[in-house]
């Protein structure tokens, strides 16, 4: 076995070139649990711990945009900037485990296992990330929609590394709120995140932990955009519930050892209602 | 030992260590206990869930667990055996810390196995924060479990560090 502790990009990206069936470690949450569990024994480790490119992050104002670093650590994302400016962001970042987890976990972390229950994914989902990857000799932008295709499947390719996430600064609520068996250090049994675009008048709800993928409600979204003005955000009662009712038919949950699907669509159901009732100005 | 066996160096608690004849996926955890000789570090659910194995890894505390020690070269490294003082005003002497002496003297401590991962985290929360509120006390110890005390004793210990060292700086 070999560990590669890269210091650079540039490094890392010729560790993985020379060994693409290589692991990427970032913070370790999820590998580290498999190998202290001998679910999986690496041959190669390419580290990226030590490589600042990865860890750092840049407001652009003029495009109205946020580049984050695929390696910033929630512990930094839960906080300003992002408090103010990705305030869902922040939220999510805030429920991933413990303080422990989230000085190593990152959204490169959650990009690179895909999980559903990936607290980061909903809110990438909602605010349409651009997810960047590089390699040697290449580099390219994905949509995080079409980045993530199943449980965790991406379309990562084996010389590729995530280097980041481009997310636009919105006008408007943003919410993320998730339902777990207590208050701290705990899985998605479902959540849910909401984005206000003032600019399109567009409410978006992304669904985390409830099918394979991340589930944008888009039915649910444009459903809303032809009953409200959402430029106005205000949403009645009646709205949200309905808006909620919607949402929980677009979840596509499964029975598994955390919950039921039936405890899951109701969850989303409640969770999306709250959401835009938060969302009221 | 030959040079050849050597594969990689730590800094743990100021010391440069080497770590050989060992596999090099290991986490941090095990090398600490069982290359090391450090065993202050506890080892329990093996996934970031128990905090028992807290250590800090330059500014930040983190699972021992869930580090590859080998991926932790030129950081720095401090365990719960480090918070321990050498010198006390310029005397040599094996002491232990503030928050140590807190945890004894206010009971914080039944069972005991918790009890050096919640020592770190407190350490890498005063020293971050002299005056945390009630809520941040809680947020920092949330990753780190303990199923005596029923935390009661645990936050009075928190309590009593933060009242004596603001009386120091007064």
């Amino acid at each position: 076995m070999t560990v590669t502790v890269a210091t650079n990009l540039a490094d890392a990206l010729a560790a993985l070139r020379a060994t693409p069936e290589a692991r990427l470690l970032q913070g370790g949450t999820d590998t580290m649990v498999e190998i202290n569990f001998n679910h999986y024994k690496p041959e190669h480790i390419v580290a990226l711990r030590k490589v600042e490119e990865l860890r750092s992050f840049s407001i652009q104002e003029d495009k109205g945009e946020i580049f984050i670093g695929s390696g910033v650590p929630y512990q930094t994302l839960e906080n300003d900037p992002f408090l103010t400016l990705l305030p869902a962001l922040a939220q999510a970042s805030r429920t991933v485990g413990s303080p422990q987890i989230r000085a190593a976990g990152s959204l490169g972390g959650n990009l690179g296992t895909c999980s559903p229950a990936g607290d980061g994914l909903p809110v990438l989902s909602a605010l349409d990330a651009i997810v960047h990857l590089r390699s040697v000799d290449d580099s390219r932008d994905v949509l995080f929609h079409d980045f993530m295709t199943g449980v965790k499947r991406n379309t990562r390719k084996p010389d590729e590394i995530i280097t980041g996430v481009t997310v636009p600064i919105l006008n408007g609520f943003q919410g993320y709120s998730k339902v777990g068996v207590r208050n701290a250090m705990v899985i998605s049994v479902a959540s849910a995140c909401l984005a206000v675009d003032k600019a399109t008048a567009q409410v978006r709800l992304a669904l985390g932990a409830v099918g394979p993928t991340i589930i944008r409600c888009r039915d649910t979204e444009q459903w809303l955009s032809a009953q409200v003005d959402v430029t106005a955000s205000v949403f009645s009662n009646a709205a949200a519930k309905e808006f909620g009712r919607r949402a929980a038919l677009e979840a596509r949950p499964i029975d598994d050892h955390r919950s039921t699907a039936e405890y899951r669509r109701h969850a989303i159901s409640v969770l999306a209602e709250r959401l835009l009732l938060k969302a009221n100005s | 030992m030959n040079a050849e066996n050597l594969i990689y160096t730590l800094n743990v608690n100021g010391t440069d260590r080497e770590v050989k004849d060992s596999w090099v996926g290991e986490s941090l955890l095990y090398v600490l206990r069982e290359r090391l000789d450090l065993p202050g570090s506890k080892g329990a659910c093996e996934q970031g869930e128990c905090g028992s194995c807290t250590v800090l890894l330059d500014d930040d505390a983190v699972c021992s667990c869930l580090v590859m020690a080998a991926t932790a070269v030129d950081s720095t490294i401090t365990t719960v055996e480090g918070l321990i003082s050498d010198t006390v005003m310029g005397e040599t002497a094996r002491t232990i810390s503030d928050v140590q002496a807190a945890f004894v003297t206010e009971g914080a401590v039944q069972c005991g196995f918790c009890t050096p991962g919640l020592i770190v985290a407190v350490h890498h929360l005063l020293d971050k924060n002299p005056s945390p509120s009630d809520i941040e006390v809680k947020e920092a110890i949330s990753g780190n479990i303990c199923r005596c005390t029923g935390y009661g004793r645990i936050f009075a210990a928190v309590n009593a560090v933060i009242e004596s060292r603001g009386k120091i700086q007064k």
